[in-house]
């Protein structure tokens, strides 16, 4: 009684055996699937559309072995839970997490969602499936700042800044002291204006610095207003994220860009062969082609474009170290002694500037 | 230079969209409208301008298109709620999310393309005097005829007939409709000039302030323009006084900064607002002084009964 009762179900276990077994097939012929969440729209011309690029150049890298999605204009909220909620739920195993303000969120999630690994750009949480990049921006900084200190002509040169975070503050201090290396002299000023992208509050940033005779100025804001402030005054900026000349060929001398494509590729790819792993943290920089200088202005004299060069190969090959010791902080104090680099600790909780910075950073 | 100068030149270029969609929206709720779509309707005119400026060279063909976009959206949220007496607030609000959304709409291929600045003008031997001509003689004409803005609409609501006539309408269309007057073509007009004035508004930053295109630009000037018709009570010269106060605080923390004023940024920062919810205050002390200067029918729909 009891086996025939079994055996009478079997087909019905065939069955219900076949229909699991159905879309299993079809989901290993199915491409592996990539997602990335984005902060802003992917037509921002800066940071945004520069992982978007690298999106669509790991869609070409890796072909239909993956299908890639995207979703823009997310914000640093609990809104991000529900989007990145969604895309695990439509069978993304992978998700890039594009902005810092996803911190959070993410840490929450990676514990409801243990199976999608996640990708998270400059923060400093990581998880099982969390691992976290970051481009060493310092290195563009710093080289921005040995053409600004060889440029400048009132030895002034301006920081348009977002927030006194470390890694922004870290941007300022390498560009001071990119400029002192070349140029002892030089000094900066600091503007903050507490935003990432409110074009007119930069632009009057822009206007403000110039008035106060930087005739070189640099940001860590988003988007392209002092460039243009420059090009009318007749001084010189620096772009981020994306080339910005169009919008000043002769202010922008140039800039700071990321190509986040050979990461995509490379971590992709890891996901794929089952060696990705968390709890990683990588920084790449010049040498890796992460961080990337927009192209020089053709104004340039060719001795500063040489000296330009030396730093950054000096800077490739490992010879330089942006904080490489010694480094004083603007009050006379020693912050990194000679022949030593600056311990982690330090350069992660960065808060202080460095000597030749004027005023302090805001608390 | 004084650096005082180029401190007080940026702040009239700072309050110059303010003056534009301060001034509209005067208009507009002294007949009796409240439309909080300033924001959105700036954005469609920042984006219409600066289309047309790119596709024709011209920044009075974009400063054209730009009000005319802003009469547009206007247009809908006047058939809204004085047609279908719609709630205004909510309208309103409606409006702002129409016009972020539009503008990036459409906006989406004009992101990252430059356009010439809309040059200061020369005026020949007032330019060159020294302080005097860059104090007074040296912005783009924008500027000037916000000026005459200025007192074109204060002689219209104060010295003219149908801005009397606009007034009463405002304080109760009930009294003006029963002898005579239409109620809904006048508040038509009201809401489209704030329309075009808001766009013009717009079209200054994307034209003049920074010359591009992006979304989300007007970064909340228009709930500002709004808070300043308030701050004005009503009022046009307060108003203006309160877009260059604003301005003014806006420019000053960026000196001090630059200055290496040992403020915190972000009370810097805070500044502006502080001030507008202070001088608010202040006016709301005394209830009667809102209570005689506001429209009286500021808000509500007017359906008559005939």
């Amino acid at each position: 009684m009891q086996l025939s009762k079994t055996l009478r179900s079997l087909p019905l276990f065939v069955a219900t055996g076949l229909m699991a077994a159905a879309p299993m097939a079809a989901l290993a012929a199915e491409p592996y699937k990539v997602a990335f969440v984005y902060l802003g729209p992917v037509g921002d011309g800066g940071w945004t559309q520069m992982h978007d690029i690298a999106r669509q150049k790991l869609e070409k890298a890796l072909g239909s072995a993956i299908k890639t999605t995207y979703v823009e204009n997310v914000p640093e909220t609990a809104d991000s839970e529900r989007v990145f909620r969604q895309l695990a739920a439509d069978g993304n195993q992978l998700i890039f997490a594009t902005s810092f303000g996803y911190m959070e969120p993410l840490q929450k999630l990676s514990k409801q969602l243990p199976k999608v690994k996640f990708e998270h750009v400059n923060g400093f949480k990581t998880a099982a499936n969390i691992s976290v990049y970051e481009p060493r921006f310092e290195e563009g900084f710093y080289l921005i700042g040995t053409l600004a200190g060889q440029m400048t002509k009132s030895n002034t040169l301006g920081f348009i800044g977002s927030f006194p975070i470390p890694s922004v503050v870290r941007n300022i201090d390498s560009m001071q002291l990119g400029a002192q290396a070349v140029n002892p002299k030089v000094k900066t000023k600091a503007i903050w204006v507490n935003t990432w992208y409110d074009p007119g509050k930069e632009r009057q940033a822009a206007d403000t610095l110039i008035a106060q005779g930087a005739d070189n100025v640099a940001q860590n804001t988003d988007s392209p207003a002092s460039i243009q402030a420059a090009q009318e005054k007749g001084t010189y900026a620096f772009s981020i994220d994306a080339d910005m000349s169009s919008f000043g060929k002769k202010a922008q001398l140039s800039g700071t860009t990321e190509d986040w494509s050979g990461y995509y590729i490379a971590e992709t790819k890891k996901a794929m062969d089952g060696t990705w792993t968390g709890n990683r943290h990588t920084r790449w920089g010049l040498k890796e082609g992460m961080v990337v200088m927009a192209p020089l202005n053709p104004d340039i004299p060719p001795a500063v474009v040489k000296v330009f060069e030396e730093k950054k190969a000096a800077l490739i090959d490992g010879s330089l170290k942006p904080f490489g010791g010694p480094i004083k902080d603007n009050t006379g104090k020693e912050l990194v002694a000679a022949g030593s680099q600056m311990p982690d600790a330090m350069f992660n909780s960065l808060s202080t500037y460095v000597d030749g910075i004027e005023g302090n950073v805001p608390k | 230079m004084n650096p005082l100068i180029p401190m007080i030149a940026s702040t009239v270029v700072a309050a110059t969209p303010l003056i534009y969609a301060a001034l509209g929206e005067t208009v507009v709720e002294r007949s009796g409208v409240l439309n909080l779509g300033i924001e959105g309707m700036m954005l469609i005119g920042a984006v219409a301008g600066f289309a047309a400026t790119l596709g024709s060279g011209s920044d009075t063909v974009g400063f054209i298109a730009a009000a005319a976009a802003g009469v547009a959206l206007s247009l809908i949220f006047g058939f809204l709620t004085l047609n279908l007496q719609t709630n205004q607030v909510a309208t309103g609000l409606a409006l702002t999310l129409f016009g972020i959304g539009l503008s990036a709409f459409v906006g989406h291929n004009l992101a990252g393309l430059p356009v010439a600045r809309l040059e200061p003008i020369t005026i020949p031997g007032l330019t060159a005097i020294p302080v005097i001509g860059d104090l007074l003689f040296h912005y783009d004409i924008m500027v000037y005829l916000s000026v005459a803005l200025f007192l074109a609409v204060q002689w219209f609501l104060t010295k003219s007939r149908s801005g009397l006539t606009l007034r009463a309408i405002g304080e109760s269309p009930g009294v003006a409709h029963a002898i005579g007057k239409s109620v809904l073509t006048t508040r038509y007009l009201a809401v489209a000039f704030g329309g075009a004035t808001a766009g013009i508004a717009g079209a200054y930053l994307s034209l003049v302030q920074t010359p591009m295109w992006v979304e989300g630009m007007s970064a909340g000037k228009g709930w500002i323009a709004l808070a300043l018709v308030v701050f004005g009570t009503w009022k046009p010269a307060r108003v203006v006084i309160g877009a260059y106060l604003f301005g003014g605080v806006t420019q000053f923390q960026l000196f001090a900064q630059g200055f290496g004023l040992p403020i915190p940024t972000e009370f810097l920062s805070m500044l502006p607002y502080a001030a507008t919810v202070i001088v608010l205050v202040i006016i709301c002390r005394d209830p009667k002084t809102i209570l005689l200067n506001q429209p009286a029918s500021l808000g509500h729909s007017f359906h008559s009964a005939a």
